[in-house]
């Protein structure tokens, strides 16, 4: 994504080009929108994301904002009378939306590596081509940012994943994989914090709680943090 | 107190919802038919945020340890109160000892029992209503039992009449805005959403066929039975925030409605929105029942919206003078 090329290309360029470059927004339902960064899925995307929130956060008008990867839902307080020009005005927001970044805390998560909870590990191995060893190698000598808490309570989707350790999400989640796994979605790291269905890959299982909902502050993890996995244990 | 005699397995303690914490993932929860919650609540003068007992499994069977006013709302639940029966849309007074009792409903999906004050969980993130996929919320996050004792907020009792009070349900009140199909489908409107326009030749019959609500329906979503309907061209989305109401399309072409306990987060395409105030009505949709989507856009919600704020505020002044007696 080149944001920055934009105001220079804006005067003459033809119209599809610049459309191209917009954030798509839609509906969801009478009173949220859902607004989508366009071009690669980083951080600088990301970043985006998170400025356009903290512009928004100030208006009266609305109920929520839920950041996702690389989009934004908003919420209004009450159903638009004309939901295009609000519309036109998160357009408008995006296109000033600078990259921030986001003062967040490093967070280490202790990790047992292998043995009996990593039911994913040997797939990842042959998907990668690597030994067992390295890819928890790779995994844990990577740093990651927390790009959002979503989904399940608590849950943060790691972004900054080895891409040598891609490995995308299962067709058919797997049936009461345990809270605390460590996996891998894609090119996505998390801790799952459910048990149940799931489908994402194991490799390791790790202790901390990532959520209380009795503690002042209930999610462990929020968005802008920096995670890195410290090899407690590895079993092979 | 309430003592639970006897209850189906998926049973809870609801509120409006746990909101403003979407953005750590979790979902709002709350009743599946908020405008029966309202109703039983404003019937026992109690604050709208007040939680009530939301039965979508039956037979449900309670008895009252102490004097109090309850409301029933929501499906007609055939509900017997020590043997006699007891009117849909009613509140009144109960004795302590007295027992009350639910059934299979007639009509709807899902009853609302409500007391005066207000059943007394602990308020955890701003909300009473029960987290059944974080496990906490309600009665200890879980689904309520026979042997179970729920605690109700003390407050003075509303100045009911001897015989109770009853109000006529929204669905009777205002059948102009929220339509029925002259087959008995439910007519629910949609705006259309992100991916609408990929769907180019299955559009059309999105809206036009009616669509069952198949057996694998509960209060995280409700998967949608047909005619599949295919995007033109298969798309990857990036994890986004969603709400309840949202219609995605899975692979497999058959469309799933989330619900009160959806998951914060979804990557399915999403064809449509069903405006959130059609949700009540889909919260009483039976499996099996059949409805049909219909295409809207803002001005129609508001309207619907404006008819139920002064549908909600007719009861308001009906029970304004008991509350002062």
């Amino acid at each position: 994504m080149n944001s920055s090329s934009q105001p220079f290309a804006a005067p003459e360029a033809p119209a599809l080009l610049l459309a191209k470059q917009a954030a798509k927004v839609s509906m969801i339902g009478s009173r949220a929108f859902l607004l989508e960064a366009p071009g690669e899925f980083d951080l600088a995307a990301q970043r985006r994301i998170w400025a356009l929130c903290n512009t928004l956060q100030a208006s009266s008008e609305i109920e929520e904002l839920v950041p996702g990867m690389t989009n934004l839902l908003v919420v209004l307080k009450a159903t638009p009378y004309e939901p295009d020009e609000f519309a036109q005005r998160l357009h408008a927001a995006w296109a000033v939306a600078e990259e921030i970044g986001r003062a967040g805390r490093l967070i280490e998560i202790p990790t047992c590596y292998g043995g009996e909870p990593a039911i994913d590990l040997p797939a990842i191995c042959d998907y990668s081509g690597l030994s067992a060893a390295e890819v928890i190698r790779r995994h844990h000598s990577a740093t990651y940012t927390v790009f959002t808490v979503a989904s399940a309570p608590g849950f943060g989707y790691l972004g900054g994943l080895d891409p040598a350790i891609y490995m995308p999400r299962k067709k058919v989640p797997s049936l009461n994989m345990a809270k605390g796994l460590v996996t891998i979605g894609g090119l996505q790291s998390g801790v799952a914090v459910l048990t149940g269905p799931n489908g994402w890959n194991a490799l390791g299982a790790a202790q901390m709680p990532m959520f209380d909902p009795y503690a002042e502050v209930p999610a462990t993890l929020a968005p802008g943090d920096t995670v890195r996995f410290l090899p407690e244990r590895i079993e092979l | 107190m309430i003592e639970i005699i006897a209850s189906g397995p998926l049973n809870t303690v609801q509120d409006l919802g746990r909101l403003g914490y979407r953005n750590i993932g979790v979902a709002t929860a709350g009743a599946m038919d908020t405008v029966a919650l309202r109703v039983g609540n404003l019937l026992l003068g109690n604050p709208a945020s007040s939680a009530g007992i939301e039965i979508q499994t039956f037979a449900f069977k309670v008895r009252f340890t102490r004097t109090l006013a309850i409301a029933l709302t929501g499906a007609d639940c055939n509900a017997r109160l020590d043997g006699r029966p007891l009117l849909p849309w009613w509140a009144c007074t109960v004795q302590a000892g007295q027992e009350l009792e639910l059934n299979f409903p007639r009509q709807g999906a899902r009853g609302y029992l409500c007391v005066s004050g207000g059943i007394d969980v602990p308020l955890l993130m701003g909300s009473r209503s029960t987290s059944l996929r974080g496990n906490f919320g309600g009665l200890e996050g879980r689904t309520l039992a026979a042997g179970d004792a729920l605690a109700c907020v003390d407050t003075p009792l509303p100045a009911l009449p001897a015989g109770g009070i009853g109000v006529t349900p929204p669905s009777a009140a205002l059948p102009e805005h929220f339509p029925i199909d002259s087959d008995g489908t439910l007519l629910l409107r949609a705006i259309p959403g992100g991916e609408y326009h990929l769907f180019q030749a299955d559009a059309e019959r999105f809206w036009a066929q009616s669509w069952k609500i198949s057996p694998q329906s509960n209060r995280t979503g409700y998967r949608l039975s047909g005619p599949a309907i295919q995007p033109e061209t298969a798309v990857e989305m990036r994890s986004y925030g969603l709400v309840p109401g949202i219609v995605q399309v899975p692979p497999a072409g058959e469309p799933i409605i989330q619900m009160s306990d959806a998951n914060t987060a979804g990557g399915y395409p999403k064809i449509a929105g069903v405006i959130e105030v059609d949700l009540w009505r889909l919260g009483q949709a039976p499996i099996g029942s059949k409805i049909r989507l219909v295409k809207a856009d803002t001005r129609d919600a508001i309207r619907a919206e404006q008819a139920l704020d002064a549908y909600l505020g007719d009861v308001g002044r009906l029970i304004a003078p008991l509350a002062r007696a």
